[in-house]
């Protein structure tokens, strides 16, 4: 912990101060140091896609990250877009199509989900395709992933 | 009104049938999950694992003196100090005749035998620290010769794996079924053959392995919480291998982020550390990372098989011959070992069609790679691309349409209780139903006259047929009988609380697929409570019922069973007693939505909360003789049967793009009978997702070695998996034949995806290169294989 560097991140609308290793992973630091459990680490080289968070309104992967370049930074988990209801329409749809099993890539793919939301509110079957097509899910084969994030829009539009 | 009695699954009310939520589902979505690498103790440390970096090689000295030095490192164990606290074991079952294997140990003792293999454990107190003492030990190695290629396994001038086993030659079987050879002899008989490859691939469960132990000397008791499919069948192994009674140890199984039979197995990573927590006296936590998991997690359906089939010029098939090679790595998987993969492949070839003769092999053989075991579908993802490919062959050999072929041999809807020439037993299937019930749900008329218009402006579709067979609910015929610790039984326990909620805890578990909500599904509807009233409770040696856990597709078929039944004993149990105090017999009333009702107008009588505060709290106003048990429990497993077989059938229509070699699938459909079906929801995309999961097979998913032994695709830059971006939609539609076996008349679901996708791929691939003549038999298609078979790569 020689090198060891202070941050100061806003996580889900609390702030944190905290001592970190340079080399630590944000993912990592979210699970570990702030018992974020819910954002999951998948691949830890990019791919999958599990821990898949917000930072600063936009998608990034928590593996590819460092902590400390987060110091400054407003994140956000899977935890925090629960609370303050931000994708309650896409998580119901979720569980009225079943569009999770095991639900390890959920959080992340919730969150690309949103994403995707936001760029077409009233995305084609290719457009969500395309959307998620940087989560891995092993277990559903996407199909109801689909059909719920269509269904999640058409919610979210009529408001 | 009709006033028979409602069957044990048709009564009021019933969820049996009905696409409800399942209950775990909210909480996976707010990031509630509580998988192994969620959870902390106190004094917990991690360890991560020194592994070979050779297929083959001597350990000559192991110096970890200054790994012993790093920050953070509690631990340093090698082999030889481990084998002094965790025995190895040995992977063979007594049935599967002649299959030998060597001991394998937790930590690889003098000599490593694949790439991966865990060599020395560090533990310390986070694995960053793990990782960085790994650094720094200093192995000395000698290599040794490899066998790597499954092909040369047997040749003399190979290296044998474990000369005390002799030669590389973990396992094999003939069979002769009918009379193969008049038929092949027959002059009028038309002879196809092919050779088929399916490529080594892997489970890659998003959660990777994980692992906490967590050994009480204070108390005497390991406390192992394990992403794991089958509970029991790891207390037993821990027990057995640390030395401990198997009640000293308790495995529970939190939330799983997939298994796929990937998490059935027992692997000495995972062992080791349940050693290292003994050793210890504190919990350690064990997480298989992405890469290590690569070489470590099973592999499996290594296969090449050489295939030939005999068909009559009026379309009746006559017989099939195989000659299977599977190639295991260097030990048979312990407990379930490694041969039944290859075995299941003899098995299943040709199981949808009536032959007049059948002579299959399956060679298994000891090679330095990740070892290979059971994996979602086990065998009949390759048994199905061989018959069904050998199927085509035929029809293309007389000129006559893929889909007649198959009406005029599959097995006609009549024909059972029936046995085939590979010695299945069927019960009862719906092969000419579901084959009719695809080709109208795909429009195949329609979709071939799309393809041809498709044809004359260049552009070359495929359209693929596969019907499968599925073997599911297996009985002590699958592991007991060779002396495998591997319940077929399962148990279900149902209380009914004072405030008239309902609690089930189930010996069969969890993964994602929807266990929890099938249990809850069919306890709500046999005691006669809302579904939200029910508890369930899965993954607990200590607080479920002993059972096998959750493979082979038997969750919903002996799971279920044993819920409906002890279900229904509670609900018999309630009624005596609510026949007392409502001076009623038993027999004139029920239970509905959580109320003692009049059985032949459904007129309220009694609250279930009022009959449980009776007895709960209030025991003496009820006469003195009378039974107040609110417990059943009672266990079920299949008697008449060795397996309960289901059936399906699947279409893929496809382009090829013959300059690329890409693929692009445009539909996918699949029919499939699992006889009752309790949530349709979860049981489609129970489909859909084997499905995609048997597609990564046949488009993208290999495991690529050098000639070394190294693997080549050890991350998943370099391992492909199924994306969205590139998967269709999946069409799904049931024929209900329900097993009579049980009164839940429950088939299993859980492969019928899988079993099918890669041969309706294959076909629909090379009827899509047929004009260009070329063929494809060796998975995964990738475009540089089907530019090869174009003549372009």
């Amino acid at each position: 912990m020689q090198h060891a560097i202070d941050i100061s991140v806003t996580v889900n609308g609390e702030r944190v101060q905290a001592r970190v290793e340079p080399r630590t992973h944000l993912i990592d630091f979210l699970r570990e140091t702030l018992d974020l459990t819910g954002s999951h680490a998948g691949c830890e080289h990019g791919v999958c896609g599990a821990c898949s968070i917000m930072v600063d309104g936009q998608m990034v992967r928590g593996c590819l990250m460092l902590a400390v370049q987060a110091d400054g930074a407003s994140v956000q988990t899977i935890e925090g877009l629960t609370e303050s209801g931000a994708i309650a329409a896409l998580q119901e749809a979720f569980v009225a199509r079943n569009a999770l099993q095991c639900g390890f890539c959920t959080p992340g793919m919730l969150v690309a989900a949103a994403e995707l939301l936001r760029a077409h509110p009233a995305p084609t079957r290719e457009q969500v395709r395309e959307g998620i097509s940087g989560n891995y899910c092993r277990c559903t084969g996407y199909h109801a992933i689909v059909d719920a994030v269509i269904d999640a829009a058409a919610t979210m539009r009529k408001g | 009104m009709d006033d028979a009695p409602l069957s044990a699954v048709d009564r009021p009310n019933s969820y049996i049938g009905r696409s409800v939520p399942r209950p775990n589902a909210k909480r996976l979505v707010a990031g509630r999950g509580s998988y192994v690498d969620d959870l902390r103790l106190p004094r917990m440390a991690h360890v991560a694992f020194l592994r070979s970096p050779h297929a083959h090689a001597r350990i000559v000295a192991i110096d970890s003196a200054a790994a012993k030095q790093s920050p953070g490192v509690i631990r340093v164990v090698d082999g030889r100090e481990m084998a002094a606290v965790c025995t190895p074991w040995v992977g063979v079952l007594h049935h599967l005749k002649g299959l030998k294997s060597a001991p394998q140990h937790a930590l690889a003792v003098d000599r490593a035998c694949w790439q991966g293999e865990p060599v020395v454990a560090i533990v310390a107190r986070t694995r960053a620290e793990a990782e960085d003492a790994i650094a720094l030990i200093e192995v000395t190695w000698e290599e040794l010769p490899a066998a790597v290629e499954m092909e040369t396994a047997l040749d003399p001038a190979t290296a044998v794996i474990h000369p005390e086993l002799g030669d590389n030659l973990a396992f094999r079987r003939d069979h002769v079924g009918g009379d193969p050879d008049a038929c092949f002899a027959d002059p009028d008989a038309v002879v196809v053959q092919a050779t088929f490859h399916t490529g080594r691939h892997t489970g890659v469960c998003l959660e990777g392995r994980a692992i906490l132990a967590d050994w009480n000397p204070a108390e005497g008791r390991m406390v192992v919480y394990h992403s794991n499919q089958a509970p029991h069948m790891m207390q037993t192994v821990f027990a057995k291998h640390l030395g401990l009674r198997e009640g000293e140890v308790r495995v529970i199984c939190k939330d799983v982020g997939g298994s796929f039979g990937i998490k059935v197995h027992v692997y000495p990573d995972e062992v080791a550390t349940v050693a290292l927590s003994k050793m210890l006296g504190r919990p350690v936590k064990f997480i298989a990372d992405r890469i290590e998991g690569m070489v470590s997690d099973i592999h499996a359906r290594d296969h090449r098989i050489h295939a030939k089939a005999a068909v009559a010029k009026d379309g009746t098939l006559l017989a099939i011959e195989i000659d299977d090679l599977t190639g295991i790595g260097p030990y048979s998987v312990y407990p379930r070992t490694s041969a039944v993969e290859g075995n299941q492949v003899v098995n299943l070839t040709g199981g949808p069609y009536v032959l007049k003769g059948y002579r299959a092999r399956t060679s298994v053989v000891f090679q330095n790679k990740t070892p290979t075991c059971q994996y979602r579908a086990v065998g009949h993802p390759i048994a199905t691309a061989v018959t069904e490919g050998l199927v085509d062959l035929c029809a293309e050999a007389i000129g006559m349409d893929p889909a007649e072929i198959r009406r005029r041999n599959l097995i006609a809807d009549d024909a059972y209780p029936c046995k085939n020439l590979a010695n299945l037993a069927f019960e009862g299937l719906s092969h000419q139903r579901s084959f009719s019930r695809l080709l109208e749900l795909m429009e195949y008329d329609k979709l071939r006259a799309e393809q041809a218009e498709a044809r004359q402006r260049g552009v070359h579709r495929g359209i693929g047929l596969a019907c499968f067979i599925e073997l599911t609910n297996p009985s002590p015929f699958m592991y007991g009988i060779g002396g495998a610790r591997i319940s077929a039984m399962d148990g279900a326990t149902v209380r009914l609380d004072p405030d008239g909620s309902v609690q089930i805890s189930s010996g069969v578990t969890e993964q994602g697929q929807g266990t929890e909500a099938m249990l809850a599904q069919i306890t709500a509807s046999a005691v006669g409570v809302d579904v939200s009233r029910v508890r369930v409770t899965t993954g607990d040696t200590e607080t479920t019922p002993y059972g096998g856990g959750t493979w082979a597709s038997r969750g919903a078929g002996i799971g279920g069973e044993a819920a409906l039944q002890a279900g229904t004993a509670l609900r018999e149990q309630i009624l005596v007693i609510a026949g007392a105090m409502l001076q009623a017999p038993p027999e004139a009333l029920d239970v509905r939505a959580g109320v003692v009702v009049d059985r032949a107008t459904g007129a309220a009588r009694l609250p279930l909360e009022e009959l449980g505060r009776i007895v709960y709290f209030r025991g003496d106003t009820l006469p003195k003789d009378l039974p107040r048990e609110l417990v059943a429990t009672r266990h079920w497993t299949p008697k008449d049967y060795p397996f309960c077989f289901t059936n399906g059938a699947q279409a893929s229509y496809l382009e090829v793009d013959p300059d690329t070699g890409f693929v692009t699938l445009l539909g996918h459909w699949c029919v499939e009978d699992c006889g009752t079906v309790i949530n349709p929801m979860l049981v489609d995309e129970q489909i859909r997702g084997g499905v995609v999961q048997g597609l990564g097979g046949a488009l993208y998913e290999h495991c690529v070695y050098s000639p070394e032994g190294q693997l080549l695709t050890g991350s998943l830059a370099d391992y492909l998996l199924p994306m969205s971006g590139e998967m269709p939609d999946i069409t799904v539609a049931h024929v209900s034949t329900p097993t009579r076996e049980s009164a839940l008349g429950a088939k299993g679901a859980g492969e019928a995806g899988t079993a099918g996708a890669p041969a309706a791929v294959q076909n629909a691939l090379n009827d899509a290169l047929r004009p260009l003549g070329a063929k494809v038999f060796a998975q995964p298609f990738t475009p540089a294989r089907i530019l090869g078979a174009l003549g372009r790569f």
